[in-house]
Parts: structure tokens; C-alpha cells; sequence
């Protein structure tokens, strides 16, 4: 029962993975660009939530009504004013600008925050749970889970079946032709990256509220958002979504041996996988 | 005379060091079909990425429709109504045949082309519009690619090389249907390697030879060995 | 007409002069121990290692293609096998340093076969992961403290030499000399056919396989070794800071994101770039570093400036103005007309 639990558990960390994973899936289908900033811009959601919930009173679920906007808006100027000028055929320059971002971000949340540990506090849904097979689950990681799965449906619909996806799908084919559709590809890719951090912002707030947060976490979640990614294999969200479960269920199984080995059996499965599968369990595109 | 929907004026084009086009001078009349001739390397894809705004340009090299469009970027030159049929056609692969279709009306021009049109046009696309584009012959992906460039209502339509990889046969339906496509006031630029069909359905022909304009005349005209020379630099 | 005769070198006036001005430098730093104060030696032995580090990161990344933002995983392994083999193998630091350059040559291996299967953006943080599962890996093993760290003891501190001065000294001097060594060893390598295979490669994979170079086994070589040589960069680092523990052995903002801004400032691709870019980061830190994160946030947004504005770094600057080479790396044709005849770089 309690190796039961812990895969259970597991499975609904992975939801959070997921939602960490899907907008740095997003913007690498849309524009191949890999953010280095991607956690940290994870936890500048966190602390936002903490802004608006702690100067306003909000519940921090009605607080992403503030926080996805903002943060969307802080995408798409991000994008249009400094990542536009990264993209080409040379790798190095997104990845190095993104790096160069991820530590100004994490030294002035630093400034402003400090390195003191915050949470964003949500009353009763920190702790409610219910029990379900004699297996107790929190409410909050249920509504993590549900919220995955949503914002991924929900993405997957937008790329399907809306003039914007099919923007998003026909610019990531072929970007000269797209222009002569008369898609501005700098906007497509701004608006990318602001549905990429309103999907962050989510993330950023829900992670909030489940632990406790300081400004040098970003690279630990950057990384955990990555793993799942590739697990699942590229350009495939539903993909991402498995992939964060197998990543939060080899943690939740390796801090059952050792609690020092959470993080590192989540690694370690990475590690296999890519060993045995390099493409992910359900690749899409190749990168 | 009116103006030319589309004038070049002096155009040069560079790919970094290299240059590409040099000094090239050359109008489009209003309603007319234009064929532009030349042999591999001549500069003619690179003409059209000039026009098209995929290539940027020095200030005052192009006018369209009485407007200098070289310092455009593509999208706001394909918005003001000049559309392309790539070379090799370049579909969408992730999209549908229908959804490429769509995305080439998405400019919102007023005109007589919608899906139902190009349907009509070319009814074996709406029998194909939920597959994927890339899984259709060569003919057909060049039918989407007609209709894509047509959905946008262009008053100016370019085609790049539309015969290139096509069965002789296929060829010689496109250029039968071309009269119908170019019609109602639409200008066109053909440009193709292919000089008898380039000259059949044209009124004026340029050659380009090493970046710069080797020839002009009347498609009916020109002679064979002006064109001879033109096009292969035999003095 | 007139008749020209070419000849074809890869000497160049500048290198020329740059070599025996170089030399003197040379002379007057090995001198330091004679002349500088033990604040000063101490701070050039830093930016010798660090020099290091950033030559090692420029022939990754600069010329093979691989950027990785997690060099850290050998800086730090090779911090804790000089404790491991000094403590409990017995061994004098030197030869821990040495063998731990052997160590990360062969945990490279498995690595690379690993992280190779990443393309671009995702082998780097690919290597990120890596450096984790070593932090975490070596913070498990008790004996070497855990999570906690621990520090070198005093007997093999003192088997390198007896009286402080001279440690410091020979500290120094294994600074300066493994700076030299990575430097040496970078050029003479792009000199080497595997070296010129090397920038075919950068500059364009596709023809470089077409013309029969084997881009995996040439990538994997240059991972081991710079693997190899990072450890043992690593292991010199944690023998000057004498306590090491898994957060400072594997500190990515330490060991990897100073040591790209180094390169990205001096210039990438390189050899030249990485000794500039130390100096300036040097520079910048011990004026700036008083302001803590003020100071991180301005050197992210100069690295980003300089991407965007000046790819080629400080030494691109002067490139393109002086034509100006001290690491003939290409050949030249000189063609000489008269007495004074313009040459022309051609990059072979």
C-alpha cells in the first residue's frame, strides 16, 4: 500500500512537471528555441502570485487571473524585444541570451525578494484531502493533476483547431513562406511566448502553493521541466504530460528508499530512458 | 499608358558578400502576363525574394502600385496584395490541404477567390481537403500551392518555376488552366526555365543572365536567337 | 603585368612580435612569487584557473559545436577525487591531480555516449543534468562528507611543501603552468589535422561529412579531453580553496556561467578571446563585486549585449579593425609584389 501510494503521489507530482514542461515544449515546436530561463521565469510567476495574493487577499486560484495576464504580457515583450534578435540558424546566441536572462532574473528576484523562503498560502486547499481506496490525496495535487491535463488539452486544441495554431503550426514549418501569407513571424513567436508564460504562470503559482520557494530554485525546475520533455519526446504534449508522471513517480519511489535520493532517482530515470529510447517514448518531431 | 502595378528600379541584391542582382531595371504592366526567363543561377528566384520583401532591399528599388514597398517586410508586402507560388511549391506539411488553402486567404482581401473557387478550380482538392498536404502527387501539391497564392486575392500573382519536378502532362494542364486563374485584372509574373511555355502564355518577356537584364521584348517578337543569346551569353 | 611570387604562411608579423612580448610576460609572471604581494598571487592564480577553464569551454563550445552549461560536473569531480585519492588513496596532490584528470577522462565516456544523443540547445542542458547527478551522487557518499563537504587535511596540505610561502608559491606556479599547459594544448590541437577537421565541422557540419571527417568521433574526443583537462583544473581549484563541498564543487554559476561570459565578452571562437575576456571579467569583479547580485545582473545583461550587439567579443572588435592575429591558426597568402606588400588572410 505504501509503494501504491507512493506512485500515486508520483503520478500527481507529474502534473506540475508537466505544466513546468509545457510551455518550454511550445516554444521549442514554434520557434525551436530552448529557454535557459525557462525556471527561472517559473519562479517569477511564483513570486507574482505571492504578490497579488498577499496585497489584494486573493485566493491564489483567483490571483492567476492577474498573473497569466502579466505574465503573458511579460512573454510576448520578452520575445519581441530581445528573443526575436536571438533566432537564426546559429545556436549559441538564444542559449547564451537565455542564460544571460535566467541570471538577471534569479539576482533581481534576489534584490527585490531576498534568499528568505516564501509560500504562497491557500487556507484549506494546502492541507484538504480526501481518501479514496485507503489512499489519502491531497486536494491540491488532485486540482494540480486536473489542471495539467486541462491546460494541455487545452493547448493541444488551440494548435489544432484555431487560426492562431494553424499561424503557430504553418510558421514553425516554413517561416519565409509563412510571411508571405502575411504572418509577421515576430508576432507569431511574441504571441508563442506569451501563451508559453501565461501556461508558466500556472505553473509558477500552483508550485507556490504546494512548497516553499526562494529565487535559486529556477534551475532545478528548468531542469525537471526539460526531463520531461525529452522523456515524452519531442513536439508531443500529451508526451510531456507522461513524462513528467514517470519523472514524479521515480521520485516519489526513490525518496521511499532514501530521501536524499528523490531528486536523484528522477535523473536517473531520465537517464535510462534516454539511454534506451533517445527519441523519447513518443516522439513527434526531431530536433 | 497607366502606371506599372510593379516597377524595379536599379535593384541590386546581395546574399552577404555574394551579390545577386545587379542594377536590374523592369516594370509590370497592369493586367499583363510577364515571363521572366534565365538560366540556373541567373539571379530569378532571387528577383522574386526581393520582390516579395524575403530579402530586404536599399530604399526606392521597387514601387508597387505607386508605393515604394523595399523596405517592407513580406508580410506587409503580401497584405497590399502580391502573392507567390514558391518554387517546388513548399506547402505546409502540418497542415491539411484545406487548412493551407485557408491560410492563404487569412490576409482577408475582398475578391473572387474562396475555398469554394479554388474547389472549383481544382475539384480534386476538396475530395483531398482533411489529408495532409504532403501526402498528395506533385501535380496537386502545385494545385494547393495555385490556390493558397489565390485565396489571397492578389492583384499581383507570382509564379516561381511552377513546372519544375512535373510530369510533362501535368505542366501542360496548369499552363491550359492559367488563363482562367489570371483573369479579372490580376497582373502576373511567370518564371520559368521552360522558354516555349513561358513565351505561350505571355505578352512580354525579360531574360536574366548573371544578375543582370540580357533581354526584353514582345513574346511574340523576340527571336529565337535573341534568346539564344540572351540566355546563355553567346556573343 | 607584374609577376608575382606567393608564399604561403602561417606566421604573422603580429604573432611574431606577440611571441617575444609574450615571452617577457611570461618571465616577469613566473617571477610573481619575487615581486607580488600574497593577495595579488593569489588572485593571479585564480584567473589562471579560470583562464583555463574558459579556454577548455571556448574548444567545446567555440569550435566544437557542443555548449554545455554543465562543465561543473568535472570541475567539481576533479575537486573530489584529489580528496578522495589524497585521503584515502595516500597518493602526493600532484599525482592526484594527474590521476584525476585520468578519472575524468573515463567518466567522460559514458557521458558522452549518453548526452550526445541531445542535439544543440538540449545536449546543454543535458550536461546540466549530469553535473546534478554528480552533485547529488558525490553528497551521499559520507566519507567524504555528504551534503556537508570537508576539508583537506593538514598533513597532505603540507606534504606539497612545508613553509606557507612556498606553497603559495607553488600554487601559483601550478596555476600559471596549467593555464599555459590548456592554452599550448587548445592551439596546437586547432593547429593539428583533427584541429582543422574540428573548424571545418563548426563551419559547416553538412560538407564537413561530406568530405569524410567523422563528426561524432571527432566531437568525442574533444569531449574527453576537455573533460579530462577540466578535472584536472577542477582538482588544482579545490587544492588552492582546501574545502570542497557538493553546492561549491558543483556550482553551475561558478564553474560555468562566469567561465561562458569570459568567452562571449573576449570573443567565441577564439584563442585569443578567453584571455581577454578573463581580464575583463577580473576586472569587473573586483570593482563591482561589492554590489553581490547588482553585480551578477550586470555582468547576464553585458554577456547579453555583447551577443547580440558584438558576437565575436572584444577580440572580434579588434579583429575587424586591425587584422590582427597572435594565434595563426589559418594559412596566409602573402603575395610579394614589392618591398612593402599588403598581404591578404585567407582562413584555411
Amino acid at each position: 500500500m505504501e509503494w501504491l501510494n507512493a506512485v500515486v503521489q508520483g503520478t500527481l507530482l507529474g502534473g506540475l512537471y508537466a505544466l513546468f514542461a509545457a510551455g518550454l515544449s511550445l516554444i521549442f515546436g514554434i520557434m525551436r528555441l530552448v529557454n535557459i530561463a525557462h525556471g527561472d521565469l517559473i519562479v517569477l510567476g511564483a513570486y507574482l502570485g505571492l504578490v497579488v495574493t498577499t496585497s489584494t487577499g486573493l485566493h491564489p486560484l483567483l490571483a492567476l487571473a492577474f498573473v497569466v495576464p502579466a505574465m503573458a504580457l511579460i512573454g510576448y515583450a520578452l520575445q519581441r524585444g530581445l528573443l526575436n534578435q536571438t533566432l537564426g540558424d546559429d545556436l549559441l546566441p538564444p542559449l547564451l541570451v537565455t542564460f544571460g536572462l535566467s541570471v538577471i532574473l534569479q539576482n533581481g528576484l534576489l534584490e527585490v525578494f531576498t534568499a528568505d523562503p516564501q509560500k504562497i498560502s491557500a487556507g484549506a486547499l494546502e492541507t484538504a484531502s480526501i481518501s479514496a481506496g485507503g489512499l489519502s490525496l491531497g486536494i491540491l495535487p488532485v486540482l494540480t493533476f486536473a489542471i495539467a491535463i486541462a491546460v494541455i488539452w487545452g493547448l493541444q486544441w488551440t494548435f489544432y483547431h484555431t487560426a492562431l495554431g494553424r499561424a503557430f503550426r504553418a510558421v514553425s514549418d516554413n517561416q519565409d513562406i509563412a510571411q508571405l501569407m502575411g504572418l509577421n513571424r515576430r508576432h507569431i513567436f511574441g504571441l508563442a511566448m506569451a501563451l508559453a508564460l501565461g501556461v508558466t504562470a500556472i505553473a509558477g503559482v500552483l508550485l507556490g502553493i504546494r512548497t516553499s520557494f526562494d529565487p535559486s530554485i529556477g534551475s532545478g525546475r528548468l531542469i525537471f521541466g526539460f526531463e520531461a520533455v525529452i522523456i515524452g519526446g519531442l513536439g508531443n504534449l500529451w508526451g510531456t504530460l507522461v513524462g513528467g508522471v514517470i519523472l514524479g513517480v521515480a521520485q516519489t519511489i526513490g525518496a521511499k528508499f532514501d530521501p536524499g535520493w528523490q531528486i536523484l532517482a528522477g535523473h536517473v530515470a531520465f537517464l535510462v530512458i534516454l539511454a534506451i529510447r533517445p527519441n523519447g517514448l513518443f516522439p513527434r518531431v526531431s530536433a | 499608358m497607366p502606371d506599372p502595378i510593379l516597377k524595379m528600379q536599379g535593384l541590386n541584391a546581395h546574399y552577404g558578400d555574394f551579390q545577386a542582382l545587379y542594377g536590374v531595371d523592369m516594370d509590370v504592366a497592369q493586367g499583363e502576363i510577364l515571363a521572366i526567363i534565365g538560366a540556373n543561377g541567373a539571379g530569378k528566384t532571387t528577383l522574386m525574394r526581393s520582390i516579395t520583401g524575403l530579402l530586404s532591399n536599399a530604399p526606392g528599388q521597387i514601387t508597387y502600385e505607386n508605393e515604394d514597398i523595399s523596405r517592407l517586410r513580406a508580410d506587409e508586402i503580401a497584405a497590399r496584395g502580391l502573392a507567390m507560388v514558391p518554387e517546388g511549391r513548399q506547402l505546409f506539411p502540418s497542415l491539411s490541404v484545406r487548412e493551407n488553402l485557408i491560410i492563404g486567404g487569412q490576409i482577408g482581401r475582398k475578391g473572387p477567390w474562396d475555398l469554394n473557387a479554388v474547389y472549383k478550380l481544382f475539384p480534386i482538392l476538396e475530395e483531398r481537403k482533411d489529408q495532409q498536404s504532403t501526402s498528395l502527387s506533385g501535380g496537386q501539391q502545385q494545385m494547393v500551392a495555385i490556390g493558397r497564392a489565390l485565396m489571397a486575392n492578389p492583384d499581383l500573382i507570382l509564379f516561381d518555376e511552377i513546372s519544375l519536378g512535373l510530369a510533362p502532362i501535368i505542366i501542360k494542364d496548369i499552363y491550359e488552366a492559367l488563363p482562367n486563374i489570371i483573369g479579372e485584372g490580376m497582373s502576373a509574373v511567370i518564371v520559368e526555365q521552360d522558354i516555349t511555355k513561358a513565351l505561350s502564355v505571355s505578352s512580354r518577356v525579360y531574360c536574366l543572365q548573371e544578375g543582370r537584364v540580357s533581354l526584353e521584348g514582345g513574346s511574340d517578337t523576340v527571336s529565337r536567337e535573341d534568346i539564344s543569346r540572351a540566355y546563355f551569353g553567346i556573343e | 603585368m607584374t609577376t608575382q611570387t606567393h608564399t604561403i604562411t602561417r606566421s604573422s608579423n603580429a604573432a611574431r612580435v606577440a611571441a617575444v612580448i609574450g615571452a617577457l610576460v611570461l618571465i616577469v609572471l613566473i617571477a610573481a612569487p619575487w615581486w607580488a604581494g600574497r593577495a595579488d598571487m593569489r588572485l593571479m592564480g585564480e584567473l589562471f584557473l579560470y583562464l583555463a577553464l574558459a579556454s577548455l569551454w571556448n574548444l567545446l563550445a567555440g569550435y566544437a559545436g557542443l555548449v554545455s552549461v554543465g562543465q561543473q560536473a568535472f570541475v567539481g569531480f576533479g575537486g573530489y577525487m584529489l580528496f578522495a585519492l589524497t585521503i584515502f588513496g595516500g597518493l602526493h596532490p600532484l599525482a592526484a591531480i594527474a590521476l584525476a584528470g585520468m578519472l575524468g577522462a573515463l567518466i567522460s565516456v559514458p557521458v558522452a555516449v549518453l548526452i550526445f544523443r541531445l542535439r544543440g540547445a538540449y545536449f546543454a542542458i543535458g550536461t546540466w543534468v549530469i553535473a546534478e547527478v554528480f552533485r547529488l551522487g558525490f553528497a551521499q557518499i559520507s566519507a567524504l562528507g555528504g551534503g556537508s563537504g570537508s576539508s583537506l587535511p593538514v598533513a597532505i596540505v603540507k606534504s606539497l611543501a612545508d613553509k606557507r610561502a612556498m606553497r603559495e608559491s607553488l600554487s601559483y606556479w601550478l596555476a600559471l603552468g596549467a593555464a599555459i599547459l590548456v592554452i599550448t594544448a587548445v592551439y596546437l590541437f586547432l593547429r593539428s589535422r583533427k584541429g582543422l577537421a574540428l573548424t571545418a565541422i563548426r563551419d559547416n557540419e553538412l560538407a564537413a561529412s561530406s568530405l569524410g571527417i567523422d563528426i561524432w568521433r571527432t566531437k568525442f574526443i574533444v569531449y574527453v579531453v576537455t573533460s579530462a583537462l577540466t578535472a584536472m583544473i577542477g582538482a588544482l581549484i579545490f587544492l588552492q580553496k582546501l574545502r570542497i563541498s557538493p553546492d561549491a564543487a558543483f556550482n553551475v554559476n561558478d564553474w560555468t556561467a562566469f567561465v561562458i561570459f569570459i568567452v562571449v565578452i573576449g570573443g567565441i571562437g577564439t584563442i585569443e578571446g578567453p584571455i581577454i575576456g578573463a581580464l575583463v571579467f577580473f576586472a569587473l569583479r573586483e570593482t563591482l563585486a561589492d554590489l553581490g547580485t547588482i553585480y551578477l545582473m550586470v555582468l547576464g545583461l553585458v554577456a547579453i549585449v555583447m551577443m547580440l550587439k558584438a558576437p565575436k567579443g572584444i577580440w572580434g572588435l579588434i579583429r575587424s579593425r586591425f587584422d590582427l592575429q597572435i594565434f595563426p591558426l589559418g594559412y596566409r597568402v602573402i603575395a610579394s609584389e614589392g618591398p612593402t606588400s599588403p598581404e591578404t588572410e585567407k582562413e584555411a
